[in-house]
């Protein structure tokens, strides 16, 4: 028996993703004038957010 | 560079996990099987993963940016020449032999094959070698903060081995193996918006070629020699990297790469923690997909680096130094929150590439060196108690090694080139131990030395360029001269090893079972789903090398 590595994974790219939305949706716009104007921190938050959540549900499954 | 409040939290959450992976895994390191080999029972993806990020260390991310901003596309034979067929041939044909054999490391496979010094020359040689990598990791990284962020470089080192050392003391090879998998999906998730923006900044893989041919011609070379990977190996003359296909081919797609891959402890202990025979062997051949797919991640941002930066900006203290093409892309393209977790991702190659390294010394330290020759018969409480020393005495032994480079950079040099002579023979040794049941101890230790000899030679008897005129040859560019010197130390290793087995007395074919190709039952994986059989993974894995060799040819 391990640990399912899922687990600690899924936390931290859960919290990670809500850091990065919650700083895309809430801070400053001007700082994305380096990324072409792209709000490279809201996107990428919310696919860590999606992947944080698929591995949550993954090592969830396991348990049941 | 300047961090912000955000950054840093993303830094600091990162740590947290770290460490808490470790507390969390304590409470399952109860016997040595645990500690050194995760008790055999990882399932293949994350030991796949493990495989490949093992070897991704920050040298790789900041080394291949650096490279694609110095050779263009060309760098991409380092993976899809350079790693998938030696990944292949290590899970189809070599780890029915490392896994099914009762041996716990690689040199350890040499002593049941062949014998005790033929082992004890690896396990030594390695386990050096391995310190020596980590220390070098840790002073890179401590230097890269230091001109990026202007962290104190003593900081850097300490901070990043302890927690290193911990972890790994608390959860043994499974939180270095989970950490590596963390590191791998950090990697992607902050180096993937890189990618991204960076090419729609160059005008998309259009523009980039477009923008890419200036640099070319610049440079005094073919339009294409930044974008086609295969077109410019006619001659040395025609690449930025001095090299014609027959060495690319031979010495770093065959000798170089299949010599590491396949025989180089630090990823096959990846493999050999896999919870079953059918793991092991896909474990490679997994962590094929991703490696074929890292070029896009790596590669691609230094390329686009040399095509929108100015030349100027990548000079330091009045020296080119293409190593500062993935800062500086993270730089311009970077808003606070992504450029934390970039950085993050550095960290986290950094670490993992330290505690890769550690972890199979301290394994290597106490199955290879301590058990056979200091104590044969403790109890395996003792031995896992050895294995905790040695993962403190190898990262206290990789903080004198950063040092040490940072006082006397050329001793490491030296250094560095000592291990490529050791280690360019190596595959040759393996080939005939695992496929030629007459190979014998005798002629695979007289092989390696021969070759590590040869290799020696090679290097003092050639040069490079124009400083060589009083050598015996001059090679256009010092990876011309090193991937031949592989092929001279590999074909010196084979022929030795086949000439002394051929006189020395063989061994009985019994004691070879399980050891050698043509003496052990074939493994039938007929049972298993078709997607779980390494032949089949095997197929779509080359099948897609090929197709990515001739898109960019």
């Amino acid at each position: 028996m391990q640990l399912d590595v899922r687990l600690p994974i899924g936390l931290l790219f859960a919290v990670l993703g809500l850091l990065l939305t919650g700083y895309g949706l809430l801070g400053d716009p001007a700082v994305y004038q380096v990324s072409l104007g792209i709000n490279v921190n809201l996107w990428t938050g919310v696919g860590m957010l999606a992947f944080g959540a698929f591995m949550l549900g993954g090592a969830w499954l396991r348990t049941r | 560079m300047h961090l912000h409040g955000i950054d840093y939290a993303i830094l600091a959450l990162y740590f947290v996990f770290v460490l808490g992976i470790g507390a969390a895994l304590k409470r399952f390191m109860k016997t040595s099987l645990d500690f050194f080999e995760s008790g055999r029972s990882l399932a293949a993806w994350i030991t796949g993963l493990a495989f490949i990020s093992a070897n991704l260390g920050a040298q790789e991310v900041i080394g291949m940016a650096a490279s694609g901003a110095k050779y263009g596309i060309m760098t991409s034979h380092f993976y899809w020449l350079g790693a998938i067929p030696a990944m292949i041939f290590v899970g189809v044909f070599m780890m029915p032999f490392y896994y099914g054999s009762r041996a716990h490391s690689v040199p350890e496979y040499l002593r049941l094959r062949f014998d005790e010094k033929t082992r004890a020359l690896n396990a030594v040689s390695f386990a050096v070698m391995t310190l020596f990598s980590s220390g070098i990791s840790m002073y890179v990284m401590g230097r890269l903060f230091q001109l990026l962020l202007g962290w104190d470089i003593n900081v850097s080192i300490v901070v990043s081995a302890v927690v290193v050392l911990v972890y790994i003391l608390l959860g043994g090879l499974t939180s270095s193996i989970y950490n590596e998998v963390l590191q791998f999906f950090l990697i992607v998730f902050g180096f993937l918006p890189l990618a991204f923006v960076g090419l729609l900044n160059a005008g998309g893989w259009d523009g980039l070629q477009t923008r890419l041919s200036t640099v070319a011609t610049d440079a005094g070379y073919a339009a294409g020699a930044w974008t086609q990977s295969w077109q410019h190996l006619g001659s040395p003359a025609a690449n930025p990297m001095g090299v014609e296909w027959f060495g690319m081919a031979m010495g770093l797609g065959f000798v170089l790469s299949f010599g590491y891959w396949c025989t180089d402890f630090l990823v096959i202990q990846r493999a050999m923690a896999a919870k079953s025979m059918n793991a092991a062997r896909r474990t490679p051949l997994l962590a094929a997909i991703p490696k074929m797919i890292f070029p896009f991640l790596v590669i691609l941002p230094g390329m686009i680096a040399i095509a929108i930066l100015p030349k100027s900006a990548f000079v330091f203290n009045g020296a080119t130094d293409y190593n500062m093409a993935m800062p500086l892309m993270l730089q311009k393209f970077y808003p606070p929150g992504l450029l934390g977790l970039g950085l993050t991702a550095l960290v986290a190659s950094f670490m993992s590439g330290m505690a890769g390294n550690v972890t199979a010394f301290n394994t290597v330290w106490t199955y290879d060196i301590y058990k056979p020759y200091l104590r044969s018969h403790g109890t395996d409480a003792h031995y896992m108690w050895m294995g905790r020393m040695a993962t403190v005495f190898g990262t206290l032994a990789s903080v004198a090694t950063a040092y040490v480079a940072m006082r006397f950079g050329n001793i490491m040099d030296l250094l560095q080139l000592v291990f490529s002579f050791i280690n360019a023979p190596l595959f040759a040794t393996f080939l005939l131990g695992m496929f030629w049941a007459r190979a014998t101890a005798n002629g695979a230790f007289w092989g390696l030395l021969s070759g590590t000899g040869a290799a020696a030679v090679h290097y003092a008897m050639t040069g490079v360029g124009a400083a060589a005129m009083s050598k015996l040859h001059a090679y256009p560019s010092d990876m011309a001269q090193n991937f031949w010197g592989a092929i001279w130390a590999w074909s010196a290793c084979f022929v030795v090893t086949i000439v002394i087995s051929l006189v020395t007395a063989p061994r009985r074919s019994e004691d070879l079972k399980g050891l050698v190709y043509s003496l052990t039952p074939r493994i039938r994986e007929d049972e298993q789903a078709w997607y779980r059989r390494p032949a089949v993974l095997a197929v779509v894995v080359g099948v897609a090398a090929i197709v990515l060799n001739i898109y960019f040819w």
